[in-house]
């Protein structure tokens, strides 16, 4: 589709003078060559920029050359798409209408700078698109693939393959057509069940057939039928209002699932029980109890749990500490950079609309779960390829916190062929918020009637409408891109800064984020606290015309904030909003009178009864069967040498080196971050936990660490769960952490996020026949984090759960294995005393704590042979506790110079980990202990370190510990790992070899990034 | 007690906007801020550690008159992301000094810029402030009349990334802001840091001048192309610039990042072998020296004016 209007519409193509280094061109062929196996010869890139805006010749030229074009680097060419000699064939890749363009919002600002005019932009002028010369005479086929693998995905991206010679064919979309105030209204009048369950369906409410009853029922009421009537409504609900109540009975805003009733039968005792919401039962009663304990001892630092949009605890007499972990799976699945730059941006706002609003931002975490990328096999219908998703999701969280100024300073990665459907992002956000804003508590949430309703930040598309089943809309041109959401870093920036300052300035009285249900979800929730609100749906901004209001209202579209502002303040944040540019928008009011009353000028589009909306949703009773899987410990015949062993663990998917990954995310942004992802001199050795100090003036600060141990639920959910619960625990431990509550007062915070994903739990005889036995494992899950938050006396402060991880299509459905990732942090009064998990020093004494089991089941070890076994690691809580306790008060005393928590691939691993900082080595004798040497080496018992001392120390330790503590050997200069058992030498690698195998491993090498400093080295052991 | 930076900064921002007097004799620091712009509160942190009074200024309070540059000593430009860089890094946001007219009689904070480095004050830009100063021609600045001589684009390896690496001081550089520094171990945090120098004349010049004063180093302390010791493939290994007058500053790495000892990767074991150590970081001597300089460039100055006014 060319442009036929040439008086306000200009073309400006930037192109690489000669000579200057083509970087994006040549990944485009190198990328072809390598996924695709395709020959592109020589790739030339180019900007393209469409302005449709009314400018001279002279002012294109002044713009193209001046702002957009780098004199150094750039040539410039002016309405023509034309190409070189020598290129044969072209990908043009534009966004279809409505999605986020930030380069041409720049490019817009800039402009409004050159001509010195004030420019509207909050309406797109400026289209940017990339245009890709090929060498190659490639056919359309092929063009296609490169476009839509690599290039863009059609979802968002409009491309344009061809031939050169037959003209390069630009796109710019054209989104059309008036407002649409249309509201229909819905009859559910005589409806039979089928009826009901089909218009569910159809509409995307995704209400089954109890929900809709309930509805029908409701409207049918004859004291609803008068309201309706006195207030000029239909008789029926109208979509709008329907709409409503499928985004606020959502379980994705609901959570039924965890709210059911459950009958839980243990078909292996015979056992049977009935437990009432697993939510209230293990998790808010759970907390509860610990909260009592804590309070009882003088600890009364929980501050709000789980009724807000993030959890808070005090970190002393001045400020809050706000924790919030989400998923973000779905939307990561179907276009990866756009759900996990939306999943962290997402993730920010609930922090930063916790209570009144605007508090700063601290670090970001991220925890992914993906299917192996080196995967070769078949894909299915709409399934995108793991490295793919891995490459893209990257990229999200690259610029969702890099372009914030968010360091993200911890996370994983866990690879399963189980996650090659749906992938698992986790996005998680610490900040730090004053007691008090303007003289009132920060952390509440008041709202009178009358208080006016602000929208702030970005403008309201299409994005995200019905955003869970988006997978079977087909896009075209005329259906704008309502599936996929793409975060804008830039325009959440300035809404963060202003939130800041207003809180600051008394200008708020709350807020809350638009994220899933946009402002349904978040009017719905607030009105909760007055009582009810009035909505002026024609007030809200448009990022382009043809919308209806229900849509206008369920939209969930990014970057912005729902405000409450009392009336006589109004002046003042407009100003505010005004000064920095930001976009505020009054659209409405708080009341009083018990219901969500939405206009569109002026006429009604929905009045909702809010205590019906909130709590009219039917309770589901859902039915759970524990059968204990029946498993074998393998046999596998032991070796005289491990080495050969070690160096296939350190290389496999779970356990090498992710700094590509990791040095791709700033973790270091505002100066703060005290342990980092990698340390050492070598900057290789990995860390167990973040460390993170709060601002420049004192020492304290925060530990941050992971627990995710899918494998191990494959075996026992129970012990899975609990295995992870620890596995954080442990690394908060490892880095300096103290638990909680030890004694009286002290004041030593801990704020947990738990996040459950799991398949399908609801039983369906024919759609999900073991729907039993997965819900049976969700209990056991629940079960184990209940017993460890009461054993740690660890609080849980928010959480989130995903039901549905499953991805089916051609008759084929992939489930993500049930997974819980918690998510610690907790408050180091000093920083300074940090432990690294690095060796320091040759002559070190090296300590193995705690008790290693024979438990190799789903251990890597067992992986590696293909096994699964049955042995599955346990955590003794009781012993933990008095082992982390010591640990601790070792730390008080100085006494330990390294340690590291013993987790995939066990003890040996662990110790190769810990010479990676410097070059060094150790020399290991492992004890006699009566266990055979492969379980030493690599079981994957829980609650265990890896600790120096300094030989000063040895006899104060040692005394501390006592028979916690066995001694293995030493640091040594020699850089050689070597390990004894019985005498006899059963490892022995350089470590640099080690350090060389393990940093070249498959994730590294996939992203392209190896070491040239390791790879002079010989890598075979 | 914990005080809260970003509330640290409201307070500054508000004594800006009312013109509070600057405590007297303190070396006052200007701080942008807005529009993506994120390393603000380590500056501040970095000048207020150094003795001076920082001030983060949102970048409209200047444009739009509230603010002048002109009561202050140093103009500071933080790193980040300016509007996004999507238009590459810096761009916007030296468009935006270059053509926005903030007066009357087309004025721009360019001219603002150009008569305070006339008369004798300081600019320093860190990253994203680096790029902005190159992009807008304050860097190298050799012809003296602030057009584009050179740039910077994406690195070499096509990602951005965050590791540290050491830098060494160009012993020809003229500037207060790296006296008596030999070398300076610091991250880098950038996709865009590759210096390319397209013309031979210019880059001649940069070398005579001494100009291309920060170069990266390699494990055994020499200037190097490879990577990731350098870590953008630069030209001339150079990691920083300034103009022909010292007065102007810009540099990829981020000092302002290592302005405690516990912020480098080893730490933990250098504080073992060196537990008497001090605790600050070594990016904060560039603060220190800047500060110090001004201090007694005034000191002098006073001495001088009461010379005078006793004879």
């Amino acid at each position: 589709m060319s442009d036929n209007t040439p008086t306000t519409t200009h073309t400006i193509q930037l192109t690489l003078k000669p000579g200057q280094h083509d970087g994006d061109g040549q990944r485009v062929a190198e990328a072809a060559a390598r996924h695709l196996g395709l020959a592109t010869g020589n790739v030339r890139s180019a900007a393209l920029y469409t302005v449709r805006y009314p400018l001279s010749e002279t002012q294109v030229q002044d713009f193209a050359t001046r702002c957009l074009a780098d004199p150094v680097m750039h040539d410039v060419r002016l309405n023509e798409l034309t190409a070189p000699a020598g290129f044969a064939t072209y990908i043009l890749v534009a966004r279809r209408p409505g999605v986020t363009d930030d380069e041409g919002t720049s490019a817009q600002n800039a402009l409004a700078d050159l001509l010195n005019e004030p420019l509207d932009t909050h309406t797109q002028h400026i289209f940017s698109k990339r245009l890709y010369l090929l060498e190659n005479d490639l056919p359309e086929t092929d063009l296609r693939r490169i476009a839509e693998e690599l290039l863009g995905n059609k979802l968002i991206n409009w491309l344009e393959v061809g031939r050169v010679a037959d003209g390069i064919r630009d796109y710019t979309p054209r989104p059309g057509g008036g407002a649409e105030a249309i509201t229909e209204v819905i009859s559910l009048t005589g409806l039979s069940d089928a009826e009901l369950v089909q218009l569910s369906k159809e509409n995307i409410y995704a209400l089954n057939l109890e929900e809709m009853q309930a509805v029908r029922d409701h409207f049918a009421a004859a004291d609803t039928r008068a309201e309706r009537q006195a207030a000029g409504l239909p008789t029926d609900p109208t979509d709008c209002e329907l709409e409503i109540i499928a985004q606020t009975w959502s379980e994705h805003c609901k959570h039924k699932e965890f709210s059911a009733l459950i009958n839980y039968k243990d078909l292996e005792t015979g056992e049977e029980k009935q437990v009432d919401s697993l939510f209230k039962t293990y998790i808010k009663d759970a907390t509860s109890e610990v909260d009592r304990q804590l309070r009882a001892n003088g600890n009364d630092w929980l501050v709000k749990v789980f009724s807000d949009n993030a959890g808070a605890v005090r970190i002393n007499a001045d400020s809050l500490f706000v924790w919030k972990v989400e998923t973000h799976n779905s939307p990561s699945a179907i276009d990866p950079y756009g759900g996990a730059i939306t999943g962290i941006l997402g993730n920010n706002r609930d922090p930063l609309a916790t209570g009144i609003g605007g508090a700063r931002l601290l670090f970001n975490t991220n925890v992914l779960c993906f299917g192996n990328p080196e995967y070769d096999g078949p894909l299915l219908t709409g399934q995108l390829h793991p490295r793919r998703i891995l490459e893209g999701v990257r990229k999200g969280i690259e610029d969702g916190g890099n372009k914030s100024g968010v360091p993200t300073v911890n996370g994983a990665i866990v690879f399963d062929d189980r996650y090659a459907g749906k992938p698992l992002v986790y996005c998680g956000t610490g900040a730090v918020m004053p007691m008090q804003f303007a003289g009132k508590d920060s952390w509440e949430k008041n709202i009178d009637a009358g208080d006016r309703i602000i929208m702030a930040g970005g403008r309201v598309g299409k994005d995200g409408i019905h955003g869970a089943t988006f997978s079977s809309i087909e896009l075209d041109e005329t259906a704008p891109a309502t599936a996929v959401q793409i975060g804008s870093p830039i325009t959440q920036k300035l809404a963060m800064d202003f939130l800041m300052l207003a809180a600051r300035r008394g200008l708020l009285k709350c807020s809350t984020d638009n994220g899933a249900g946009g402002l349904s979800s978040s009017v719905g929730e607030l009105a909760g606290i007055s009582g009810g609100a009035v909505v002026e749906l024609e007030k809200v901004p448009l990022k382009y015309p043809g919308l209806r209001p229900w849509e206008i209202f369920v939209s969930e579209s990014q970057e912005r904030f729902t405000l409450v502002v009392e009336p006589g303040k109004m002046a003042d944040i407009m100003a505010l909003g005004q000064e920095m540019e930001v976009e505020l928008t009054d659209i409405g009011h708080f009341t009083a009178d018990g219901f969500l009353d939405v206009r569109f000028d002026g006429t009604p589009v929905a009045r909702l009864d809010m205590h019906f909306l909130h709590e009219g949703v039917p309770r589901k009773v859902l039915e759970a069967e524990w059968t204990r899987p029946t498993l074998v410990e393998p046999a596998i015949a032991p070796a005289t040498n491990y080495t050969a062993t070690l160096g296939q663990l350190l290389g496999s998917l779970n356990i090498c080196s992710r700094e590509s990954v990791i040095r791709q995310y700033d973790h270091e942004v505002k100066g703060r971050t005290i342990v980092k992802p990698l340390m050492g001199a070598t900057g290789q050795a990995p860390q167990d936990a973040a460390v993170v100090r709060f601002n420049f003036e004192s020492w304290e600060g925060v530990a941050v660490s992971n627990g995710i141990l899918p494998r191990f639920g494959d075996l026992d959910a129970y012990h899975m769960s609990a295995g992870a619960f620890d596995e954080a625990v442990r690394q908060i431990i490892a880095v300096g952490g103290k638990l909680p509550n030890l004694s009286h007062g002290d004041n030593i915070f801990w704020s947990v996020n738990d996040n459950f994903c799991v398949p399908d739990s609801v039983y369906d005889p024919i759609g999900n026949p073991d729907g039993k036995q997965k819900l049976a494992k969700l209990v056991r899950m629940c079960e184990a984090l209940r017993d460890a938050t009461a054993a740690y006396c660890i609080p849980l402060t928010s959480g989130k759960d995903s039901m549905k991880n499953d991805f089916k299509a051609d008759g084929v459905k992939i489930s993500v294995p049930p997974t819980v990732l918690y998510s610690m942090t907790a408050k180091m009064e000093d920083v300074r005393r940090a432990i690294t998990s690095d060796f320091k020093q040759p002559d070190d004494v090296v300590y193995l704590l705690g008790e290693t089991h024979d438990e190799l089941g789903g251990s890597e070890y067992y992986a590696l042979h293909g096994e699964l076994g049955a042995n599955v690691p346990k955590v003794d809580f009781k012993k933990a506790k008095a082992l982390y306790t010591l640990v601790g008060q070792a730390n008080d005393q100085h006494l330990i110079q390294s340690c590291h928590d013993l987790s995939d691939g066990g003890l040996a691993v662990a110790l190769a980990e810990c010479t990676f900082g410097y070059n060094c080595g150790a020399s290991i004798d492992l004890p006699d202990t009566g266990l055979a040497l492969p379980a030493q080496l690599f079981s994957e018992s829980h609650s265990r370190f890896l600790a120096t001392v300094a030989p000063e120390d040895v006899v104060a330790f040692e005394a501390l510990l006592g028979s916690r503590a066995t001694r293995l050997g030493t640091v040594t200069k020699d850089v050689r790992l070597v390990v004894r058992h019985g005498g006899r030498e059963v490892i022995s690698a350089d470590t640099d070899v080690l350090r060389s195998v393990w940093t070249n491993g498959p994730v590294n090498r996939l992203l392209g990034v190896v070491s040239k400093q390791n790879l002079s080295h010989s890598n075979s052991l | 007690m914990v005080q809260e930076a970003a509330q640290a900064a409201y307070k500054v921002q508000s004594e800006a906007q009312t013109n509070v007097p600057a405590s007297a004799g303190a070396v006052r620091a200007l701080i942008l801020t807005g529009f993506g712009i994120n390393c603000e509160e380590e500056f501040a942190a970095a000048y207020r550690m150094a003795g001076a009074e920082p001030t983060i200024v949102h970048l409209n309070q200047v444009l739009h008159g509230q603010v002048s540059i002109h009561d202050f000593d140093t103009l500071n430009f933080p790193g980040g992301f300016s509007f996004g860089d999507d238009l590459g890094s810096g761009v916007v946001l030296a468009n935006k000094l270059r053509y926005r007219q903030t007066g009357a009689g087309g004025r721009t904070l360019l001219d603002d810029i150009k008569q305070f480095i006339a008369d004798g004050k300081f600019v320093l830009g860190i990253c994203n402030g680096f790029q902005v100063l190159v992009k807008l021609g304050l860097l190298p600045n050799l012809s003296g009349d602030v057009t584009p001589e050179v740039t910077l684009t994406h690195n070499a390896s096509g990602r951005y990334e965050d590791r540290w690496v050491t830098l060494r001081v160009n012993a020809k550089a003229n500037t207060p802001f790296l006296k008596g520094i030999d070398t300076l171990e610091v991250p880098v945090r950038h996709g865009e840091g590759r210096l390319v120098i397209s013309d031979a004349a210019i880059q001649q010049r940069i070398e005579e001048g001494g100009f291309n004063c920060l170069s990266y180093l390699d494990a055994s302390g020499d200037g190097t192309d490879i990577y990731p010791f350098n870590p953008n493939g630069a030209a001339l290994n150079c990691a920083g610039l300034t103009d022909p007058t010292g007065q102007v500053f810009g540099l990829m790495p981020h000092p302002e990042a290592f302005l405690s000892a516990y912020n480098h990767p080893d730490w933990a074991r250098r504080r073992r072998l060196n537990p008497e150590a001090s605790e600050e970081g070594e990016g904060l001597q560039i603060f220190k020296n800047i500060v110090e300089h001004i201090t007694d460039t005034r000191t002098a100055a006073a001495s001088a004016a009461e010379f005078a006014t006793q004879n």
